[in-house]
């Protein structure tokens, strides 16, 4: 076995979570195999190197800091076909989907998507990944080097945080035709409400049906003093305002209390309020994945329950 | 300015999944199929454009199979001016749809290529910068908003917590639609029909697979259920456990 190589991610000069938790399971799946835990760090994130002690080394691309899908992509393939690693680590997020997927179509390498655990078997790896809204859990063996796309939240970040000194390789490489230029950043727009803050979030999903049933979970809002949250779908829709997103596109939450209401719990809503104290579920499939992070669930009619609840409040 | 969508259908989640005999993928006998939300996302993307003027021909392309038909001609419905369908194979995977496409896309021409920025079942990877990496166009992913100028396009990239990257593209090239600028429109049913009785679908051969994305399932299997939620029987159960969490 060789080293396993992990793609940084990081916004605003700050290394996000999914970093840190692909470095945590890079170095257990090294423990085990006798190779080496190599982060990958773009524009000037090797100055906190330091941040990244879980990595036996880092190899730092420099350039820009604004992620870049072209260069980003045509940076990492550089490094993947001089260092020629068994499996190199990829976040399953916006940037990195531009990035794995150019990498290992180019390399012509398999990439796996939505991987929700990796192992070592034999000479290789066997992936699973979290399909079909995480209705299946379906297993790939790899033999030969391969991309794995992490899911955010899969493992944890802990794990892979620890403060160290990593020797740090210059790597300078081509960065890209040009043809994608980044222009700014855009900053969220201010909303009246700020859903991270919030004790109690009721959060409506797809269940709802129409725009206009939204009006019965705010009612319950109003009467419970808690803040109203959305799955993608209704801000798609433009049912919901954005600032009120939970998951991978939008907030991550940790209320006391969250009510998911008509939500199936795809992994992308998953991954944003996993960490609340006390989910309670309410939906008509019994098989929604909600009802695995939840703690208490109910398989009804989201109208008929809330329905009856805001009745008996009043 | 023409945009190239590429649609494709995916089970509907809102009906119980089961896997086949060979435990390795799903029992199709009984799935019931839609389209790609995020397809229909770029659909709707492409048709906005079209209609401010920035695009002059809007075509939508897919692979032929069940219900494929009456997908595209719902298209066409909504504001598609033309819809092909690829023939003659059955790609099984991103990478070998990426292929099928950029047979395609070579004799079809492009000045954009809108697909969804991903699918419940893209196991290998996402089409769109898989396509881009055989036609050697740039790609951008989870894009929200399309603005087009001259060569360029200008692109919003989703990133976490609402966060947003604006990019400039050079055309052509392959953009991941993750949402349209307003939620897709529907399409009469008579309307549909109108168009399906007045025009015809082409079709092209779809050429070769190519090797595909070089893996293959070991086995698919529902996630083990671990404890999972306590379930509750009626409402009054329920505000005992708001009273319990200090919700009430």
């Amino acid at each position: 076995m060789g080293d396993i190589l992990v793609i940084t991610e990081h916004l605003k000069g700050e290394f996000q979570d999914i970093t840190f938790e692909m470095l945590g399971k890079a170095k257990e799946l090294v423990g085990a195999s006798g190779g080496q835990c190599v982060a990958v760090t773009f524009g000037s994130m090797n100055e906190k190197a330091g941040e990244l002690g879980v990595a036996d080394s880092v190899i730092s691309i420099g350039g820009s800091d604004n992620f870049n899908p072209e260069s980003y992509a045509a940076a990492v393939q550089s490094v993947v076909s001089a260092k020629s690693p068994p499996l190199i680590m990829v976040g399953s997020t916006s940037m990195g989907m531009d990035i794995a997927n150019t990498v290992s179509t180019i390399l012509d390498m398999p990439n796996i998507s939505y991987c929700s655990d990796i192992s070592i078997i034999g000479g290789g790896f066997s992936c699973t990944s979290s399909m079909y809204g995480g209705k299946m859990n379906v297993v790939t063996n790899v033999d030969g080097p391969a991309v794995a796309m992490v899911l955010a939240g899969a493992f944890n970040a802990d794990a892979g945080r620890a403060s160290g000194s990593p020797s740090v390789e210059d790597f300078s490489t081509d960065l890209g035709a040009g043809k994608v230029r980044f222009k700014q950043l855009i900053e969220p727009e201010a909303s009246d409400v700020d859903i991270t803050q919030s004790n109690i979030l009721i959060a409506v999903g797809r269940g709802i049906g129409n725009k206009d049933d939204i009006e019965l979970a705010e009612e319950l809002a109003e009467l419970l003093d808690a803040d109203l949250a959305c799955s993608r779908p209704l801000v798609d829709a433009g049912w919901m305002p954005k600032a009120h997103q939970v998951g991978k596109s939008g907030l991550k939450v940790k209320p006391k209390v969250y009510i998911a209401l008509g939500i199936s719990g795809a992994p992308e809503h998953i991954e944003g309020m996993k960490s609340s104290s006390t989910i309670i579920a309410i939906n008509t499939d019994k098989n929604a994945p909600i009802f695995d992070v939840a703690h208490y669930g109910m398989v009804e009619d989201l109208f008929d329950v809330v329905e009856e609840l805001v009745e008996e409040l009043e | 300015m023409k945009i190239i969508v590429l649609l494709k259908q995916v089970p509907d989640l809102v009906e119980d999944l089961e896997v086949d005999t060979s435990g390795k993928t799903l029992d199709r006998s009984d799935i019931k199929y839609k389209l790609n939300e995020f397809d229909d996302h770029a659909l709707e993307e492409a048709i906005l454009l079209k209609e401010n003027g920035s695009a002059d021909k809007v075509v939508a392309m897919a692979v032929d199979g069940d219900g494929v038909d009456k997908m595209l001609f719902t298209a066409i419905a909504k504001g598609a001016d033309k819809a092909v369908k690829l023939t003659g194979g059955n790609p099984v995977d991103s990478h070998q749809l990426g292929k099928v496409f950029s047979n395609a896309l070579s004799s079809e021409g492009y000045d954009l290529v809108f697909t969804g920025v991903q699918s419940v079942d893209d196991r290998d990877g996402q089409l769109g910068p898989i396509l881009a990496s055989y036609i050697d166009t740039p790609c951008v992913s989870v894009v929200s908003g399309v603005f087009v100028s001259g060569g360029t396009a200008v692109v919003h990239k989703e990133y976490s917590g609402g966060m947003m990257g604006e990019f400039e593209v050079d055309l052509p090239a392959v953009l991941g639609i993750q949402a349209a600028k307003q939620p897709p429109r529907y399409a009469p049913v008579s309307k549909i029909r109108q168009v399906q009785q007045t025009l015809t679908i082409e079709e092209a051969s779809m050429g070769n697979l190519g090797s595909g994305g070089g893996s293959s399932v070991v086995n698919m299997v529902p996630p083990a259920k671990g404890a999972g939620a306590k379930m509750m029987d009626d409402v009054e159960d329920l505000i005992d456990i708001l009273k319990e969490t200090g919700v009430l």
